[in-house]
């Protein structure tokens, strides 16, 4: 392989990688209060590229619009799968709340095929991610360009979020001790409310990104991008927002860097994530971030 | 009266007097099912005893299911790998050399199993000693981790296996999967595992090893203080369960007649997961209960996928709306009864001879 092609997959392993780092926050930050893995994710983050197909094809809204609205919407849904599905489990056993989740699951996917047919739509690509950049020999589609610069602005926004403000302080102090913040005058229900409405309207930023780059939306198709962002969370340390990020940029890059080297196994590469997830829990459980795995 | 105060056992008889009635009465109880077969197989349809059949396999694959995830506490999503490995195993074993040339257009099989082909009883004990070995090799890393990280790691292998289904393209003939599987499977094969299941798993329940399971569900810790071998005895239940779970997809192999990587996705697991938690995490007799239902409920549940006719309205029907159903069931299940319908109780001949007896005596 050239320097052109290597330069080419480096900078798409990046864009998958920004794409899993932007939904892998979602279950990492709920898991960081809740010890919950929120299977619904990846489907929240089907209904968040749904609602911005409706407004950028049905109502003709230009991209950052039907983005930000997607992501208002995608965030209140959020809010209502927590408030309505797992706030009333907070206090039953760990595993009735990750069953119900894996219930809510099934329930947003099966809602999905149901209400928007399983056809897959075609999600158009705007203007300014359909150029092609050409260094050279290196080509690059702008959308890969722009995807990791608008990840890391919103990164940094949320970082900023989290270290600068009250509820950020708030959600920081709840993933320490559940018990103590309470003591402190803090209502968890409405910080866990924010986790999740923040949560998942970066899945829906992340989902949009990822219609666009495969330029086509299907109910099923937050399954595997769902599951591949928590295993980034889990590479990370799950709980710890910066490894996650890490995490999701480093599985991105894996998997790119397979299929380019060894073009054979590419069949293989959704078993990647997975085998990579069963090599952590064996050798460092604690992720790259290196907390302590709570049981 | 309620419902509950129904249900409470009178006085019951001392344990070891009944326990040559309850072997009788076990016994009793398989003749009745088998004359009940016998009936089925002679005068209903062919559609009525191909539902019996696939309720028999779920029942089967939700107790060996629940003897993982209910007895043992150990919250795993891997029964699809198991079923399709099973599955794979026997029907490559089963097809003739001819049908597997013909099946086989991209990449032709490997020799060894290109060449022969056995009967049904030998590859079906194979597959679920394959099973059960790959089940023994998976608990080495997934038994390193407990609770949610148990569970993810299963759904892993799971999703792993179909994967190397999809690609393995000169063993299992990728998506194509594979046809012409030999209709073998009929009432007394699945019954008859049924059976066979619940005698194993029952027995293995009740005995030393089966209450050293259950104080692993309740404290792991606590019960390694107590002398228990945690991890060989949560090896123990997993190989069982993979065992009948192999054996199971075998049969659903020779049900079905067709098999693709298509079938044994995460689905099949929910499916299995949405009927343990119904009957109860960890009774027996209740994912047997709930196993039927569910078969024979989701065939019910096709109506509301079908145009009806309701009261002089005409409803559309549908498609897909089960499984919204089914999910919602779940949900529901988990935050207004979490318990299921038999909690970690169990039909025995003593409860049902205690509530027998209760009513004679006040009547």
């Amino acid at each position: 392989m050239d320097a052109a092609q290597l330069t080419q997959q480096m900078i798409n392993g990046l864009t998958l990688g920004s794409l899993y780092a932007l939904i892998a926050i979602g279950y990492t930050m709920v898991y960081g209060i809740l010890r919950l893995i929120n299977f619904a994710h990846g489907d929240v983050l089907m209904v968040g590229c749904y609602f911005a197909w409706f407004g950028a094809v049905q109502f003709g809204l230009p991209w950052w619009v039907a983005l930000m609205g997607s992501m208002a919407l995608t965030a209140a849904l959020g809010v209502l799968i927590d408030q309505g599905a797992y706030r009333p489990l907070r206090r039953a056993p760990r595993i009735s709340a990750l069953i119900t989740a894996i219930g809510v699951s099934f329930f947003l996917e099966n809602l999905g095929l149901v209400v928007f047919g399983s056809r897959p739509k075609a999600f158009a690509r705007p203007e300014i991610f359909n150029h092609i950049y050409q260094w050279g020999e290196v080509r690059v589609l702008s959308l890969s360009i722009w995807v990791p610069i608008l990840t890391a602005v919103i990164l940094a926004g949320l970082l900023l979020f989290i270290h600068r403000t009250r509820t950020g302080m708030a959600m920081r102090a709840l993933s320490r001790d559940l018990v103590t913040v309470q003591l402190m005058g803090i209502d968890p229900n409405r910080i866990v409310a924010a986790t999740f409405a923040l949560g998942s309207a970066l899945a829906a930023a992340g989902g949009v990104f990822w219609a666009m780059k495969y330029p086509q939306i299907n109910p099923l198709m937050g399954v595997l991008p769902g599951l591949k962002a928590f295993v980034a969370a889990v590479l990370g340390g799950i709980g710890n927002v910066t490894g996650a990020m890490l995490g999701g940029l480093l599985l991105g890059m894996t998997e790119i860097m397979l299929v380019a080297l060894l073009p054979e196994l590419a069949g293989y590469r959704d078993a990647l994530a997975f085998i990579l997830l069963i090599a952590i829990l064996i050798f460092r459980p604690s992720g790259i971030m290196g907390q302590e795995l709570p049981e | 009266m309620n419902l509950r105060d129904l249900l409470k056992p009178g006085p019951l008889p001392p344990a070891i007097q009944s326990r040559r009635r309850d072997t009788l009465l076990t016994i009793g109880a398989c003749v009745l099912t088998a004359v009940g077969l016998w009936l089925l197989q002679a005068h209903t349809s062919g559609y009525v005893v191909h539902m019996a059949c696939v309720g028999a396999l779920f029942a089967t694959l939700a107790v060996s299911y629940n003897l993982i995830n209910g007895v043992t506490g150990q919250f795993s999503l891997e029964p699809n790998a198991f079923v399709a490995c099973g599955a794979y195993v026997t029907a490559l074993l089963t097809l003739s050399p001819a049908e597997k040339e013909a099946s086989f257009i991209l990449e032709p099989l490997i020799w060894p199993l290109s060449a022969f082909s056995i009967p049904l009883l030998p590859a079906l004990v194979i597959a679920g000693l394959l099973t059960a070995l790959m089940a023994f090799f998976m608990g080495f890393p997934v038994f390193r981790v407990r609770g949610d990280y148990l569970a993810i790691v299963t759904l892993g292998f799971g999703e792993v296996i179909r994967v190397v289904a999809n690609n393995a393209q000169s063993v299992t003939n990728g998506p194509l999967g594979l046809k012409g599987i030999p209709h073998l499977t009929n009432l007394w094969w699945s019954w008859g595992l049924l059976a066979v299941c619940l005698f194993c798993i029952v027995r293995l329940v009740h005995s030393s090893y089966g209450r050293a399971l259950k104080a692993i569900r309740e404290d792991e810790t606590a019960a390694e203080a107590m002398g228990i071998n945690a991890f060989w005895h949560k090896m123990l239940a997993f190989t069982l369960s993979a065992f009948f779970e192999g054996v199971a997809g075998g049969l659903l192999a020779h049900l079905i007649t067709t098999i693709s990587p298509s079938l044994f996705t995460f689905f099949l697991t929910f499916n299995l997961l949405i009927i343990i938690v119904v009957g109860g995490l960890g009774s027996t007799t209740g994912a047997v209960l709930a196993a039927f239902l569910f078969t024979f409920g989701g065939e019910w549940l096709r109506v509301v996928e079908e145009p009806t006719r309701l009261l002089g309205w005409d409803i559309p029907g549908i498609p897909g709306m089960r499984m919204v159903i089914f999910s919602l069931i779940l949900v529901g299940v988990m935050i207004f009864l979490r318990r299921g319908i038999l909690g970690r109780h169990d039909f025995t001949w003593r409860w049902i001879i205690a509530v027998l007896g209760r009513g004679r005596t006040r009547s």
